[in-house]
């Protein structure tokens, strides 16, 4: 059996598979659940300064299993409370890494302290939501931007920063390279693709909020894309996230570079038996194909061009 | 996914209970939920009190702006329906107990009908604040169930709470399935009453829903998410969950007292 261990970001990981920010992660006995099923590591719900309750419903709208498409608008208990839940996923034994969104560098630098104080591995910092005025992509859509955020981050805390980027932009990579320069320790990408959908028969937007974020296996090319343009541009880990839904998805996102990945909407399709399943398969296929460990496979697919890169 | 379907009917049940009636093709097995929409307001997770082919009804009680707005739906208004979302009620058992308080019959009712017609035998504990709030007090009588009540001002029946109504039911005859929905204190009292004569409970949970798919975390209880492992869950899957009875979630997804 192929060696699924890695590190990235400064952390040891018993399999690459960690649940994305945003699915369960609300409650502790959530992300307990998430650890239970074999998750390799478990991310918060995106926690804030203050309690939040999100966008009023509709919040969601889905495609088959193609797609899913949501505008949550960042609920969460605040960091008041919140970490009461990560104590009972803690105590389960769970890998957990904090998400904090927040809508300046020195409030990102606040809250990420307190999160740091709670037991978690490192953070994950949302510069990328679609979806909420103030905050993710508004905070986090240039360069300089995501290096102020990550800058003042990195400066408050000593555990491992990783900054969630956003595809909604021209050039991804440019930010990964701005996170890099502002000291964090990975990247992970991508968050959702701002999207929208109507009723024709009532002629308005379906969500509440009108646009939203499409995740799901329709954006996983998307996402290779952008891991692969980033491999390609930073030294630090990529973390690759969007529409894994098996095991030959997850390993061309480490073929594209990514060293960890992050498994939201098929939690939602299949439920959290799809952790499991995943680290068994990804295992079999890594066998099949002539690696001993998953780390080995991270990026190879670089340097294979039919054509030369331009 | 979702349908936009016009209401065909308002119903008002009781002085705080409003049902409204559409089609609505999806097959529903009973004791599953629906999204109801209310478009520019909010969507709310709604038990099928009627479900009969494409004949379906949600019954609403007034607790908060949005269910007050949904009351005031009339006729022709055009909602949006997602679903039926959720796990359902084992029909089968020849003897069940119903033991329901405010609008807890709602979810149940279904289900009392397709047990009666396959031939089952329904004894209903019904409760309320006052004779006019018993909900569906005719209809379970009409589809041929027993209806014992309690109203917690003595209007009708006995007086106090209708779990001194299954105590007694439950102490004297035999049943073979108790199915109950309504305030959490009344459900865990229930269970109480249950337990020792070997009879299974099952009790229909509410919570703070917006994805309604096992994805957003709003509706977690305990290690479970009430729209997909729920709504029904047998008395011993709550057994060990702290919030049950004692907390619930808020928007935000802080825990709250009940």
């Amino acid at each position: 059996m192929a060696e699924l261990a890695v590190r990235c970001a400064g952390v040891n990981l018993r399999n690459p598979f960690l649940l994305a920010s945003g699915v369960w992660g609300e409650s502790g006995e959530s992300l307990a659940g998430a650890w239970n099923a074999g998750a390799g590591g478990v991310i918060t719900k995106s926690i804030g300064s203050v309690p939040r309750p999100g966008y009023p419903n509709p919040t969601i709208e889905t495609y088959e299993h193609w797609g899913l498409l949501n505008a949550m608008g960042l609920p969460n208990p605040g960091i008041d409370e919140y970490p009461r839940e990560i104590e009972i996923a803690r105590k389960a034994g769970a890998t957990v890494i904090g998400s904090v969104f927040a809508g300046d560098p020195e409030e990102f630098a606040r809250l990420a302290v307190r999160m740091a104080t709670t037991g978690v591995v490192a953070l994950e910092l949302n510069l990328s939501c679609p979806h909420a005025q103030g905050f993710g992509t508004e905070v986090g859509g240039t360069p300089a931007d995501v290096e102020k955020v990550v800058r003042a981050v990195t400066r408050a805390v000593t555990i491992p920063v990783i900054a969630k980027i956003t595809p909604n932009t021209g050039d991804p990579a440019g930010l990964a390279l701005a996170a890099e320069r502002g000291g964090a320790a990975a990247v992970s990408a991508i968050n959702t693709l701002r999207a929208i959908a109507i009723d024709v028969r009532l002629r308005r937007p379906v969500l509440s909020h009108g646009l939203g974020g499409l995740s799901g296996p329709a954006i996983k090319p998307v996402g290779l894309a952008c891991v692969w343009q980033i491999f390609e541009k930073v030294s630090i880990p990529v973390i690759g996230v969007g529409g894994i839904s098996n095991a030959q998805d997850a390993l061309e996102y480490v073929m594209a570079g990514a060293r960890a990945l992050e498994v939201g909407t098929q939690v939602t399709f299949d439920g959290v038996g799809v952790f499991g399943r995943l680290a068994q398969d990804l295992s079999h296929l890594l066998d099949e194909l002539g690696f001993a460990r998953v780390e080995d496979a991270v990026g190879v697919a670089h340097g294979a061009h039919s054509v030369p890169p331009d | 996914m979702r349908s936009v379907v016009a209401v065909t009917e308002r119903v008002v049940e009781t002085p705080s209970t409003v049902t409204l009636r559409f089609s609505y093709p999806a097959t529903a097995d009973p004791g599953q939920f629906v999204m109801l929409w209310l478009p520019g307001d909010d969507e709310l997770p709604m038990s099928l009190s009627y479900s009969d082919g494409p004949s379906k009804g949600v019954t609403i009680k007034a607790i908060g702006g949005t269910t007050r707005r949904a009351q005031s739906i009339r006729s022709g208004d055009r909602v949006g329906i997602r679903g039926p979302y959720g796990n359902h009620l084992d029909t089968a058992p020849k003897r069940i107990l119903v033991v329901a308080g405010g609008s807890g019959s709602a979810a149940l009712a279904p289900a009392a009908e397709r047990a009666r017609a396959a031939g089952g035998s329904v004894t209903v504990a019904l409760g309320a604040t006052q004779a006019p709030e018993l909900l569906f007090k005719e209809r379970f009588r009409a589809m041929g169930a027993r209806v014992e009540v309690a109203t917690d001002d003595g209007s009708e029946g006995t007086k106090g709470f209708v779990t001194v109504v299954a105590e007694r039911l439950l102490a004297t005859e035999p049943f073979d399935a108790v199915w109950t929905c309504g305030p959490e204190v009344m459900m865990k009292k229930v269970i109480v009453a249950a337990e020792g004569r070997s009879v299974p409970v099952f009790c229909s949970m509410e919570r703070h829903m917006k994805c309604a798919l096992g994805m957003c975390d709003a509706c977690a209880l305990g290690p479970y998410h009430v729209c997909v492992d729920g709504p029904v869950f047998p008395a011993q899957r709550l057994a060990n969950v702290h919030d049950f009875g004692s907390f619930h979630r808020d928007s935000s997804g802080r825990r709250v007292p009940l």
